[in-house]
């Protein structure tokens, strides 16, 4: 055992299902359709309708993160101090995180949609119905409630492994509890953070289902424009193109987390 | 003080009735008689009978285990191997290969799932079954070399050496002592690549042949045309398995569920 050569099967699925699709996704996003050289299709994202997409998913994806963070933070923060059945507690946190993508978002639609759930109950207690499908709100909506976990679990893997002497020392020195949380838990809790914001902001960022069954096709986001252009609008070309554009921004943010969280604590 | 548990209970409760409202919802209405979602008109089963007797969502679920049995199979096999062997490698190769294996990892599903279909296309592959079991095979290695690195870490090569010297030839060696002692890290790896593989829709949805449907891409497929009660009644099947999955492995191994929760987030 532990022969070199049982690295081999794992080798050619890297060469042949990471890096030979990788090059043919640049080969396509750099060339035209007659396979000339070209940088057109990189271009096109400053066309005014793709850079609307973009700059909507930018803005839908970073309004999401924020409230992620603004919600998972207090309740890592309660969780730390949770003494009795805490595993428990954890675990119906996590719990709907395991239920299919699509059902949880589905779920969501069923809610929000002009004769669902939500509208049917305003109509029964005599308000008038409200339109709530189809907006950015219902975007972000669904993806906060689809990404919370992604945000949870670090920030909470990252405090709950904080000493409780080093709050009690602080405590102790006279520190008041907003002290504690601001100086000496929020410092020690940044490789979660960071790691929790890049865990929610590439899925958000690169979405078009969400968009799609929450907006109603509607309102695109740059995931649309990209799987459209590959199943209705057949340009394969410009659809890699405007997708190398995409990983740029995960580049930019995969960088930014190896900077904050050098050990990867946040996903230890 | 009083005051303030109080308030940490409330903030709690509203994150849980967020978190839970709307598949509660799907459960309360997959026993509803009527179609409309914004009434309740009786209580009846009818819904999961439908579903039963529904060959769109039966073939669905049956393409959905097969592919994911088979790739958290390949892939367990595919991710072991490699971690057994890692050790024998030099410093600079082991860390080029773990830098490759965080890129389907971190890689939006948009991209992995087009660059694929991109290369099925250009040599000439038809999309099949086939191609999306090949595909998920792709995003399930990382998973497993995820789980079995740290166990094959924390072994070492001595209880394989002290085997080979006690006389066991090298495949015993493996069988009855390494093995056994990598059992939790592989397995946990299996249940991890299962999980990922059932709950994919997007590297599916562009690797797919046509007329194969996952349970995903169906569900997709029916969100245009208007979704069916049986689909609630689906919904809630799944969420009762994977509530007695997870209560089982919980049980079964500590606390497991929360790790691979974990590394389920780590994607």
């Amino acid at each position: 055992m532990n022969k070199r050569s049982f690295t081999a099967p794992y080798i050619i699925w890297i060469i042949g299902g990471t890096l030979i699709p990788l090059a043919m996704m640049f080969y396509y996003g750099l060339t035209d359709e007659s396979g000339t050289w070209t940088l057109q299709n990189i271009l096109a994202i400053f066309e005014p309708g793709n850079l609307r997409a973009l700059w909507k998913s930018l803005l839908y994806s970073a309004a999401c993160t924020v409230v992620c963070l603004l919600l998972s933070y207090p309740i890592a923060l309660i969780l730390r101090n949770v003494k009795r059945a805490k595993g428990v507690i954890v675990f119906i946190f996590l719990l709907p995180m395991w239920v299919n993508f699509l059902l949880r978002t589905m779920a969501w639609q069923v809610l929000l949609e002009k004769g669902g759930v939500i509208n049917g109950i305003l109509s029964w207690i005599g308000l008038p119905k409200a339109r709530l499908i189809n907006t950015p709100g219902a975007i972000i909506m669904g993806m906060v409630y689809d990404f919370l976990p992604f945000m949870l679990l670090p920030i909470n893997n990252v405090l709950s492994k904080v000493p409780n002497s080093l709050t009690e020392a602080a405590y102790d020195l006279g520190a008041s509890k907003a002290q504690v949380i601001t100086k000496v838990l929020l410092p020690l809790s940044v490789p979660g953070i960071v790691s929790g914001i890049t865990m929610v902001f590439v899925p958000a960022l690169t979405t078009f289902v969400i968009s799609n069954m929450l907006g109603g096709g509607k309102i695109l986001l740059i995931g649309n424009i990209i799987e459209q252009e590959f199943t209705v609008g057949d340009n394969w070309n410009l659809g890699a193109g405007l997708s190398i554009v995409m990983m740029i921004f995960i580049l930019v943010s995969m960088a930014f987390i190896a900077k904050f969280d050098k050990k990867g604590e946040g996903l230890a | 003080m009083k005051k303030h548990s109080v308030l940490k209970k409330v903030y709690m409760a509203v994150i849980i009735l967020f978190l839970y409202a709307p598949i509660l919802t799907l459960m309360v209405l997959s026993f509803n008689e009527g179609r409309t979602m914004g009434k309740w008109t009786g209580f009846s089963l009818h819904w999961y009978e439908d579903m039963f007797a529904d060959e769109d969502i039966m073939d669905a679920l049956k393409n959905t285990v097969i592919i994911a049995l088979v790739s958290a199979v390949v892939s367990t096999v595919i991710g072991t191997l490699f971690c057994l062997a890692l050790p024998r490698l030099n410093s600079k190769m082991r860390s080029v290969f773990l830098a490759l294996n965080n890129i389907p990892l971190l890689n939006a599903d948009i991209v992995t799932g087009l660059s694929l279909m991109l290369m099925f296309v250009a040599f000439g592959i038809t999309l099949s079954m086939g191609t999306v079991i090949l595909a998920h095979i792709t995003f399930c290695i990382p998973y497993v070399v995820l789980s079995v690195r740290p166990k094959v870490r924390q072994l070492g090569m001595t209880h394989y050496e002290a085997a080979l010297d006690l006389g066991a030839t090298p495949w015993v060696a493996f069988f009855k002592v390494v093995l056994p002692e990598l059992r939790s890290g592989i397995f946990s790896g299996f249940l991890m690549a299962f999980t990922m593989s059932v709950d994919d829709f997007i590297v599916t949805h562009f690797t797919r042949g046509a007329g194969i449907n996952t349970l995903s891409t169906m569900i997709y497929g029916q969100v245009r045309i208007g979704i069916r009660p049986t689909v609630y009644a689906l919904s809630t099947i799944v969420f009762v398995v994977v509530f007695i999955l997870l209560i089982a492995s919980n049980v079964i191994s500590g606390k497991s569920a929360t790790v691979k929760a974990r590394r389920k987030a780590e994607s």
